[in-house]
């Protein structure tokens, strides 16, 4: 192992060319974002539907460990309440998550295992407000297994942990494309000009020369191939406003609307304060400013 | 400077404290009436800023770790947690993260002042070696928060920073184990990091208390480098003069410090580290956080053997080297005059090596091949040239511009506000 880091060091320090192979991706769509910006906030409906999208088809192979049930009804969340709906007991302070009621609802929805009881027993419920939203898989292997040998990431931070996240997830969630003639594919491999690969990999033996390199003249296409198959399709979701389009297009939007909110739940309150904290400041560096030049108008400098 | 306390204790509590511990007399004499040049521009109020900086980073780092979990597993969720779950967590978080990129912003900017205004020469050599050492403290401070998260970046960085060391010879692999408590990063790694992390602001604050005590037996140096001749004419006391003046210039610096934490947090981090550290994936570019990207360029530029050191030792030569230059600074600069006002060629050379520094951090950003490795090359000669070669030579062969008999005869020539001065028309 050390062996392997040092070798890993050196040839980063010597010759980093080998690290810096690899195809280029296309440029990503421009999303129009609700979030981004200053004043950006996020489009509650939206993420309501995205959190439908990622529900009925993202969480059947990717988590959201970081986010707990109670987190819809957080201040900034989606589901978020200051009034209580009609039906509601008096007296109930709907701001609560724990006593909200679309949040006890969806929360109720899921299984939970929790346990073990006096019996020493795991046992199953009904889930509740501070249950976090159950993982797709018990653990990384069964992952593996149940995905062609690759793992699907844990989406809470997807969007900060890839750069220009927003444009990059909706870019790769419809930018699928029928794979170039140059290049073979295997059954699990699912071309993608987004995704980041290398596709000279995968060149067809007639592209290449005696050497394995690509022949002069053959374009290496961008992007890369990902085991998870184009994983929208219209009409998948079936959305309760019937105005929204149930596109992929409008799917994707939305999902990433759901997952700007996970990766960034506290955004609207820090930008919220960042106003009064900004305006303050300046404020005080108008006063400093004045107080300065009144105390050194006397004073040759 | 050579001060007479003027502290008149007024109560009994005061003239009690005064007789066994007369620290309101030191806190006075200091900071009070003492006498600071009256021509002290914008640059020379990051000595002010960095000391708010400091106290800001050790207020938000103490609350930080009451609420982070340093271990290997729980790391990465910890901070999760600080981020969603922590009242403020947010806050303190991305003030501490975004606290050290302009930590070291406003440090370079007082090293870069202190090098054109010649503050490093005799009778300041102490403070300035003090300096280094503080900024040595600094770096070391933040490479391991920046493994604290435990995110990619974290991981590897350490990884490849603590292999690093293994080349120092005979030692270097002793160091290596050392840091890492065991056979690679890991839970040990993290755990003495943080301790670490944690021990080294205070010593840093330490240092800082002695490298303005040196100031303060020497005085401030100022614009034109004339020692102050006449306290009366070319002095002001500190309060309120200049504790009105750097707290508008911290006001300012803290307003755009606010905009990139409320509204850009992570621009100035990289996407890799809201990865959780996984030993087994490689990130496709392992870069440091912006602020050692000159001396990561430096480490990766040499990339040829020197005789009986190889190019990976010669590397972390040239890297430390690049900061061990700054400790002799004060003696391979021959030049009688301090401030490079009035040393029109040391000013180009000057200029030349500040965009040096920074065309250094953006080859530091950038893949180790081709042609930026021969700029980076190119910069790296220049960066010990200008302390070896060009700073020794200039002192004996420039002929620096006439002096000014004093501070304020130099301000009174600037604002025209002494008529004797000027020419009959």
């Amino acid at each position: 192992m050390k062996k392997l880091f040092l070798a890993l060091v050196a040839a980063m320090i010597v010759a980093p060319a080998a690290l810096a192979a690899g195809g280029k991706v296309e440029p990503y769509k421009k999303g129009d974002w609700a979030f981004s910006g200053p004043f950006g906030v996020h489009d509650k409906e939206a993420v309501q539907r995205g959190f439908q999208v990622y529900r009925q088809v993202c969480s059947a192979c990717h988590g959201v460990k970081l986010l707990a049930f109670r987190n819809l009804g957080d201040k900034g969340g989606p589901y978020h309440l200051e009034q209580c709906p009609e039906g509601i007991p008096e007296g109930t302070d709907c701001s609560d998550p724990n006593a909200n009621p679309y949040v006890k609802a969806i929360a109720a929805e899921y299984q939970i295992t929790d346990g073990p009881d006096d019996s020493g027993e795991m046992f199953q419920r009904p889930g509740i407000p501070a249950d976090r939203l159950p993982q797709p898989f018990a653990n990384e292997q069964v992952a593996r297994l149940a995905n062609g040998g690759a793992l699907p990431p844990d989406l809470s931070l997807i969007l900060k942990a890839r750069k220009d996240g927003a444009d990059y997830v909706y870019s790769l969630l419809t930018g699928y494309e029928e794979p170039p003639a140059t290049v073979n594919l295997a059954p699990t491999q699912h071309y993608n000009p987004y995704f980041a690969g290398d596709m000279s990999q995968l060149l067809k033996e007639e592209f290449r020369d005696e050497e394995g390199h690509p022949k002069e003249g053959v374009e290496i296409p961008h992007g890369g191939v990902l085991a998870m198959a184009p994983p929208l399709v219209e009409g998948i979701v079936d959305y309760a406003d019937e105005a929204t389009p149930e596109t992929v297009d409008q799917y994707a939007h939305d999902v990433v609307n759901f997952l700007a909110w996970a990766s960034d739940p506290k955004m609207e309150q820090r930008k919220r304060l960042g106003f009064i904290t900004v305006a303050y400041l300046l404020l005080l560096s108008g006063v400093l400013y004045w107080s300065y030049k009144t105390l050194w108008a006397k004073v040759d400098h | 400077m050579k001060h007479q306390s003027t502290y008149v204790p007024k109560t009994g509590v005061e003239r009690w404290l005064d007789r066994r511990l007369p620290i309101v007399r030191l806190a006075v004499d200091s900071f009070g009436d003492y006498p600071v040049p009256k021509n002290l521009n914008y640059w020379w109020t990051f000595g002010g800023i960095l000391m708010v900086f400091l106290v800001i980073q050790i207020v938000t780092g103490v609350v930080l770790a009451m609420h982070y979990t340093p271990h290997a597993s729980m790391a990465f969720a910890s901070v999760e947690h600080i981020m969603r779950d922590v009242n403020y967590g947010w806050l303190f978080r991305y003030v501490h993260a975004n606290g050290a990129s302009f930590f070291f912003l406003a440090v370079y900017i007082h090293m870069f002042r202190g090098l054109f205004y010649g503050s490093y020469k005799e009778p300041r050599e102490v403070s300035w070696i003090l300096g280094v050492v503080i900024f040595l403290l600094m770096m070391a401070t933040a490479f391991m928060g920046y493994v604290l998260p435990w995110g990619q970046m974290s991981f590897w960085g350490a990884t490849v920073i603590t292999n690093i060391l293994a080349a120092v010879p005979v030692v270097g692999e002793s160091i290596q184990q050392l840091l890492w408590g065991g056979p690679s990063v890991g839970n040990p790694t993290l755990n003495r990091f943080f301790s670490l992390h944690y021990l080294l602001p205070f010593a840093i604050f330490g240092v800082v208390i002695l490298h303005v005590w040196a100031f303060h037996v020497s005085g401030n140096n100022n614009p034109t480098g004339v020692p102050v001749k006449d306290v009366k004419k070319d002095t002001l006391p500190f309060t309120p003069y200049y504790t009105v003046k750097d707290g508008f210039a911290i006001a300012v610096y803290l307003t755009v410090f606010a905009v990139f934490v409320f509204f850009m947090p992570n621009v100035l981090g990289h996407p890799d580290n809201s990865i959780e550290a996984n030993p087994l994936s490689t990130p496709a570019h392992i870069v440091p956080e912006w602020y050692f990207l000159p001396f990561y360029a430096i480490l990766r530029a040499i990339t040829f053997n020197i005789g009986p050191i190889d190019s990976k030792l010669g590397g972390v030569i040239a890297m430390f080297g690049s900061i061990g230059v700054l400790f002799i600074l004060p003696w391979l600069d021959t030049s009688k005059v301090r401030s490079m006002r009035y040393r029109p060629t040391a000013q180009l050379w000057f200029f030349l090596f500040v965009a040096c520094c920074i065309g250094l951090g953006y080859l530091g950003s950038q893949p180790a091949e081709g042609v930026y490795v021969v700029w980076a090359q190119i910069l790296t000669a220049y960066y010990f040239a200008f302390f070896l070669i060009i700073l020794p030579l200039l002192g004996i062969i420039e002929k620096p511009k006439p002096l000014p008999k004093s501070i304020n005869e130099a301000v009174l020539k600037k604002s025209g506000a002494a008529p004797a001065l000027q020419p009959a028309e």
